[in-house]
């Protein structure tokens, strides 16, 4: 329509400022990366990224953290969506916003919360780190009782059992499990020390901490996705499911999930992207310890650094890399999912 | 099955939705809950089906209180006001669902859901679209294959909610006879919601009519236009005239109509009004009986069964009158003309606030 309005100059130089910007600003930055990478020859290049056992830590831990991260955000984000999209409960409209704190929060200060919270001088580090891995009993028996409350609630039996089944006494099958579990692993660590006595669970400056500064950061990609496309659907369809006798599982997995599945791998994907180049928050929980707690983003920065630019911009293309390709698989997601709802063969 | 909803109460916020409502229906009845939007009706067919729980009160099925089970226990077929179709699966899935999601141990082998599925999908005639997806689908469609959807499930109890509400009236006056046919050959307890009350008239057994979260009255469709319990139904069930006035001392006297009112002999002179429906007005060009009053005839609407007559009284209040075109014929009645209104019956109520007082 405007092609009948604008004069055809203003149509050329607009689009050749916009070309203009994106050219110096996208296209030959991420041009000189691969450049700089590369300037060398592909040996060099391979050596840049393989040869250094501190540089390939790094990428391995990269491909450890993320997935985690990740994993984590599924789950939360999921239920979040879930909660605020399905429930009206007080405070829900400050939960939806707290749900965004992460990406108003500059990350190093969101690093600096998880000193602050774990550190030695922090509020839970000392009792994290007391007598060696005296900590495990209590978070396995912990993460025990709320694993049974999700199986529970998804896949609790239609109707209770006659004869005293289990499922009938959620409530004590929960703390009697929980109390169980932490007992078998109490005595486990006490007289078969199955966590090694004279080291203690590390989560600053070690690998949990990494995983939770990068889900803390990445935590609204897959929640924000989530809402509007569930809150758009609504619940008539779950409804319909219970009423036909599906349990929460079904419900969910047949239901729920073919409904969101477009926003979900959306999430998923943009999630991926920002977790991998996560700097800021994994810099101050890291320690930048190279070899143990280094990821991808810190070793580029150590090398350049170092004067070791070939090998920091090696690595650096390998994110670009990565990044080059989740733009693709998004581009594809958004060809490929129906613009509205149901998809009509 | 029969069911039976025994006090039950529900709030939203401070919002009463249903107010201590008691309901029974017996097994194999189809039974309308008719009310205007926010009267309570589909919350309390909700609090049934187990997808809404109630404040107070409990639900039985058969006797058996059903109150303590959940929605997807309660062996309870409900169709959906906008259908609730899975959008992801085609009709035959969304049919085959309720079987699919059974525990392993009761799960039909898949002959027998395809069996099943194709025989439901024959019942409601759809057959031929059992490869679709629901948006390929009209409105009436959708609505069969929600009904097939919840029926596969052997249903106990078949809940509708507003069936055919988002329908166009012409799909709607044949789907409801045909659900009508359908429940006198399935034969499943049923219970509907919908604010119509020509819908409510036509295919019910029984009406429970609802107001403000309470039941205003019980009874067949027969009962509660012939003889409705309170001015609110009278007035919900189709057109009335209102005539206001007072009784006393064993008369009713309503604006310019006097009649016997027998039922309230004492001196207390107490607010009461006086409803006839239009038919149940006489028009004439002399005043030849008592009880009637004088009218100016404003409109006529010919276009119909009936001729619909409009008129004015000397207070401005609005009278409508139905006639039958052959007495609308030989009366020939004029724009302008004086007539002569006068009520063949009178229903009076006092109005409740001040019974007793």
């Amino acid at each position: 329509m405007s092609d009948a309005q604008d004069p055809a100059w203003v149509r050329w130089s607009l689009t050749l400022a916009a070309m203009a910007v994106v050219g110096v600003l996208i296209v030959i930055p991420v041009a000189q990366v691969f450049v700089g990478a590369l300037g060398n020859g592909l040996g060099a290049y391979w050596d840049n990224l393989f040869a250094d056992a501190d540089t390939r830590h790094s990428i391995r831990l990269t491909l450890t953290v993320v997935p985690l991260a990740l994993g984590a955000n599924l789950v939360f984000g999921v239920a979040a969506a879930w909660t605020i999209a399905r429930f009206r409960f007080p405070g829900r409209t400050v939960l939806t916003a707290l749900i965004d704190l992460p990406f108003s929060v500059s990350p190093v200060v969101a690093g600096l919360m998880f000193v602050l919270i774990f550190g030695l001088q922090g509020y839970l580090g000392p009792f994290l780190r007391r007598d060696g891995y005296a900590v495990m009993p209590y978070l396995f028996s912990l993460l025990g009782a709320g694993l049974f409350a999700g199986v529970f609630v998804l896949f609790r039996p239609t109707r209770p059992r006659p004869r005293g089944s289990l499922w009938n006494h959620p409530g004590l099958v929960g703390l009697l499990g929980s109390v169980a579990v932490f007992a078998i692993l109490f005595f486990a660590q006490q007289y078969f020390e199955v966590w090694p006595r004279d080291q203690s669970l590390k989560i600053l400056f070690a690998t949990p901490g990494l995983v939770l500064a990068t889900a803390f950061v990445t935590f609204p990609f897959v929640a924000r996705e989530l809402i509007p496309v569930m809150e758009a659907i609504g619940d008539d369809e779950e409804m319909a499911a219970v009423s036909l006798g599906a349990n929460g599982w079904q419900m969910f997995w047949r239901v729920t999930v073919p409904n969101i599945k477009w926003g979900l791998a959306y999430g998923i994907i943009l999630c991926n992207a920002r977790a991998m180049g996560e700097f800021g928050a994994v810099y101050v929980v890291s320690g930048h310890i190279a070899g143990q707690t280094d990821t991808m983003p810190l070793r580029v920065e150590k090398l350049f650094q170092e004067y070791n630019l070939p090998g920091s911009f090696a690595v650096a293309s390998l994110l670009t890399l990565l990044a080059i390709l989740t733009l693709i698989v998004k581009t594809g997601l958004e060809t490929r999912s129906p613009t509205e709802g149901p998809h009509v063969d | 099955m029969s069911i039976e909803v025994r006090n039950v109460t529900k709030t939203f916020g401070s919002f009463l939705a249903v107010h201590d409502v008691s309901v029974t229906v017996p097994t194999g009845e189809l039974v309308a809950l008719l009310g205007p939007s926010g009267s309570g009706k589909t919350s309390l067919l909700r609090i049934i089906a187990g997808l809404e729980r109630a404040d107070r009160g409990q639900v039985f099925f058969e006797g058996e209180d059903a109150t303590v089970r959940e929605a997807r226990d309660r062996g309870v077929g409900f169709v959906f006001q906008h259908y609730a179709l899975f959008r992801h699966l085609t009709v035959f899935e969304n049919v085959a669902f309720g079987l699919r999601v059974r525990p392993r141990s009761a799960r039909p082998a898949e002959a027998e859901v395809r069996r099943k599925v194709l025989e439901l999908l024959e019942l409601v005639q759809l057959d031929w679209l059992a490869d679709r997806h629901p948006a390929a689908l009209s409105g009436g469609q959708r609505q069969r294959v929600a009904l097939a959807r919840a029926l596969a499930v052997e249903p106990r109890v078949l809940l509708l909610d507003e069936p055919f509400g988002s329908l166009d009236a012409k799909v709607r006056q044949e789907l409801r006879r045909w659900l009508r046919r359908l429940h006198d050959t399935i034969k499943v307890t049923s219970v509907f919601v919908t604010h119509d009350q020509e819908e409510a008239l036509e295919v019910a057994d029984r009406v429970v009519v609802m107001n403000h979260g309470r039941v205003e009255q019980i009874g067949t469709p027969q009962e509660v236009f012939d003889r409705p319990a309170t001015p609110f139904v009278m007035n919900f069930l189709g057109h009335v005239n209102i005539f206001h006035g007072r009784v006393e001392s064993g008369k009713a006297l309503l604006g310019p109509i006097a009649m016997d009112y027998p039922e309230h002999p004492g001196e207390q002179s107490l607010p009461a009004a006086g409803y006839a429906r239009p038919h149940e007005l006489e028009v004439g060009r002399s005043a030849d009986a008592d009880g009637g009053l004088w009218a100016t005839l404003r409109h006529v609407h010919a276009a119909g069964a009936l001729v619909k007559l409009e008129l004015v009284d000397d207070e401005g209040h609005l009278l409508q009158v139905d006639v039958t075109r052959q007495h609308h014929e030989e009366m020939q009645p004029r724009h302008g003309e004086r007539l002569y209104v006068r009520p063949r019956t009178l229903r009076v109520f006092v109005h409740p606030w001040r019974v007793g007082a």
